[in-house]
């Protein structure tokens, strides 16, 4: 159990690629205030997203930022308020019936919780069945369906298969849960994977194979994989790239070690510094030892102006609170980018403020 | 510090009855002390949640407690068992010393009620004298100690993210102002920051309001920066307990240092990660002697048939740990 370096991602094209992806939920209002304007929670704005064959991309940020929104309109599990979505190039916007039946067999989603995401009073085989009936992948004979079936729990390594077939979700641990809810996806044999959380659940001996499967699967059938976590060490070690989501919208990208090593944004910084690292402990009598950037999430009904991190950077500038800032190369490595004002070329930043920098200096 | 509020002894726990009994926790002994962070880890399957709902009698059926002790010191009057109270006093014991934020917690709010009403409610069942407007008060208070704006209070639990209704749940059990707060993986659903700031508010109010926490994650790096004693448990039992420091810099527990080096590390040269080789056991059909022999790369000659007792090591600090393993056997 180990997880290997990844060699440069043999191919490159596009899968799915969304652009200016915004969703804007309605808030409930009450009788009395049925005459104020309706009000909305600002959960998704202007995301801007590629996922391609054989790589692995991860979505890190804060709880509540958004993550699983942008996973699920990927999935078009919800009508978007806003923005595009491309697959394999071709524009997108499915309501139900055939239309989503088909973008389903292509883009997959696993869900964050695999203690809610496999029903109960079912076996493996009906989950997996189920599946590979509705994307017409059972076969003609009931040997088609056993061959299929073995083939999918062999794919995640659950073997033997027929140990696991007529399991019922409760007999099974988290990890192997987890399993077959990856085995479920594959059983439309998607081209992108779409995968929420699908290890915060876990514990950690459990946490390794199931990544491992995961980066596995993206090699042997060339998937593109959406990682959604708030892990982002996890992300350092399993995503190819990694973008970093603040209420609501992408505040940084780049390839994963960049990100990780060199963060730009002061929202990436603050999260990097605040990964639990055991060597910097005192003595430690219960005392949390580093600052933990203070501050709360803002409001996402009434966001901040500007850059909506602007309340609690450390770096703030005036213009922070009025202009939305725009992707702006960083030029530590291609690709690396961050929406943060620090990095305008046209406007100098002041001295004294942190800049990228290498951590764990 | 060295004030015990809550004493574990020799603690059974099944799952089912007779032959087809699962011993998910097996004599556990632990003490949880006035005022400190406990923290428990182990693997998934090794009983931390069965532990924390013996010692509160809380077990869901088919769980049943074959024996032990949980003797509870309040902070006055006399000490007494918890497992011999009457049904009465152990709804006044839970409602009035622990609060237990169950693992899962994010699914069990009521999906029909504003988290508001739910907030709302649990403050009232507890200070019933409260007026309204104080009790709203302090409703918008709990929710800014975990994160949550003012704003989001009118919210259905739908309309939340998984970490958010996590928060929620955290700001609930500390509503209720108790002596023992145990939380069985509170912040599996969150980012770092988020994770740091609730655990630096749980430490801040500990210090404030005195109450002791039984943490229970299998995130042990978490574990290792702020709780003050950590213990590991592995198929049922404590395999090893010590300060925080002393098990992070030298865990003596060969499985204590598998789970050590199973995280990905984000500072530094990128490292093998290596985890524990093989799975859980098996809790039908335990190995015999150790149960962790065989996925143990030390093992030796007296592991496979005789079980290691949990005691005090022969090293310097060995007053102040405990370890069940062969290379550390116990003195005296
Ligand atoms: N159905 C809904 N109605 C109203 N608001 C919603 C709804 N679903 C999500 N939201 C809000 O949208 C925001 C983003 O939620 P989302 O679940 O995408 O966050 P997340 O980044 O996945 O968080 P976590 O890490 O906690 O899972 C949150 O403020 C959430 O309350
Ligand atoms: N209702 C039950 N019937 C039979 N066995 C059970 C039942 N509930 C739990 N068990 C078993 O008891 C053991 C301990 O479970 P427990 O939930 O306490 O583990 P845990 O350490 O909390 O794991 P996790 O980290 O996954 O939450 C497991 O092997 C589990 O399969
Ligand atoms: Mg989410
Ligand atoms: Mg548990």
């Amino acid at each position: 159990m180990t997880i290997r370096e990844t060699p440069a991602a043999p191919t490159t094209e596009v899968v799915l690629e969304a652009a200016g992806l915004t969703k804007h939920f309605p808030v409930r209002r009450k009788l009395r205030s049925l005459f104020k304007p309706v009000r909305f929670v600002h959960a998704v704005d202007d995301v801007n997203l590629t996922l391609r064959r054989g790589r692995v991309t991860a979505l890190v940020g804060e709880s509540g930022s958004g993550k699983s929104t942008v996973a699920r309109l990927l999935a078009q599990l919800y009508p978007r308020t806003g923005g595009e979505i491309k697959l394999h190039g071709q524009p997108t916007r499915v309501r139900g019936g055939r239309a989503f039946r088909a973008y389903a067999r292509r883009v997959q989603m696993i869900f964050q919780d695999p203690f809610a995401s496999l029903n109960p009073v079912h076996t493996v085989r009906y989950h997996l069945t189920r599946a590979l009936r509705i994307h017409q992948r059972a076969g003609r004979t009931p040997a088609d369906l056993e061959t299929a079936l073995c083939d999918l729990l062999t794919r995640v390594q659950l073997t033997p298969p027929e140990r696991y077939l007529d399991k019922f979700p409760h007999e099974l641990s988290g990890g192997q849960r987890q399993r077959v809810a990856i085995a479920r996806a594959l059983g439309a044999d998607p081209t992108a994977l779409l995968a929420d959380e699908p290890v915060s659940m876990l514990d950690v001996s459990i946490r390794l194979g199931v990544l491992n499967l995961l980066r596995n699967l993206k090699e042997r059938l060339n998937l593109a994989i959406l990682y959604i976590t708030h892990d982002i060490a996890s992300a350092r070690y399993f995503a190819d790239d990694t973008m970093v989501m603040y209420a609501g919208r992408m505040v940084e990208g780049g390839d994963s070690e960049t990100v990780t090593q060199r963060p730009a944004h002061p929202y990436t910084q603050l999260l990097i510094d605040s990964a639990p690292d055991p060597d910097q402990i005192q003595g430690g009598t219960g005392s949390v030892p580093r600052d933990a950037g203070g501050g709360e999430p803002p409001s996402l009904i009434d966001p901040p102006g500007g850059c909506r991190f602007h309340p609690r950077c450390p770096a703030v500038m005036p213009r922070c609170s009025t202009d939305l800032p725009p992707r702006l190369e960083i030029g530590d490595a291609p690709g690396h980018w961050a929406a943060c004002w620090l990095y305008d070329p046209a406007g100098a930043a002041p001295s004294g403020t942190p800049a990228a920098r290498e951590i764990g200096s | 510090m060295k004030d015990p509020v809550l004493e574990i002894r020799d603690l059974n726990v099944d799952y089912g009855l007779g032959d087809q009994a699962v011993h998910a926790v097996r004599d556990v002994s632990l003490t949880l002390h006035r005022g400190e962070v406990l923290g428990l880890a182990g693997e998934s399957g090794s009983g931390k949640s069965t532990l924390a709902y013996g010692l509160t009698r809380l077990l869901p059926p088919p769980g049943v407690i074959r024996g032990g002790q949980v003797i509870y010191h309040p902070a006055a009057g006399p000490a007494y068992d918890v497992m011999a109270l009457s049904h009465a006093e152990l709804r006044a014991f839970r409602w009035a010393e622990t609060s237990i934020v169950f693992q899962g917690a994010m699914n069990s709010l009521n999906p029909v009620y504003k988290v508001s009403t739910q907030l709302l409610d649990v403050i009232r069942a507890h200070e019933p004298r409260m007026p309204a407007s104080a009790r709203l008060a302090r409703a918008r208070e709990l929710l800014r100690l975990v994160g949550i704006a003012a704003d989001r209070m009118d919210s259905y639990p739908h309309q939340l993210s998984g970490g958010m209704r996590q928060r929620v749940m955290i700001g609930m059990a500390l509503a209720l102002e108790p002596q023992i707060v145990i939380m069985d993986e509170p912040t599996t659903a969150l980012d770092v920051v988020m994770q740091r700031q609730i655990l630096r508010q749980l430490i801040e109010l500990r210090e404030r309001l005195g109450f002791s926490v039984l943490f229970i994650t299998h995130d042990l790096s978490l574990l290792v920066e702020f709780s003050d004693r950590i213990a590991i448990m592995y198929g049922g039992r404590i395999v090893e307990e010590a300060p925080a420091p002393a098990l992070y810099r030298d865990s003596l527990h060969p499985y204590s240092d598998g789970l050590l080096h199973s995280f990905p590390a984000l500072r530094g040269e990128r490292r093998e990660l290596t985890g524990i080789p093989g799975s859980p056991p098996d809790l039908r059909n335990m190995p015999t002697g150790c149960s962790f022999h065989p996925r143990c790369s030390k093992a030796f000659e007296p592991c496979p048939d005789r079980v290691p007792v949990l005691g005090h090591p022969r090293t310097p600090d060995g007053r102040t740990r405990t370890v069940a393993c062969w290379l550390h056997p116990a003195t005296g």
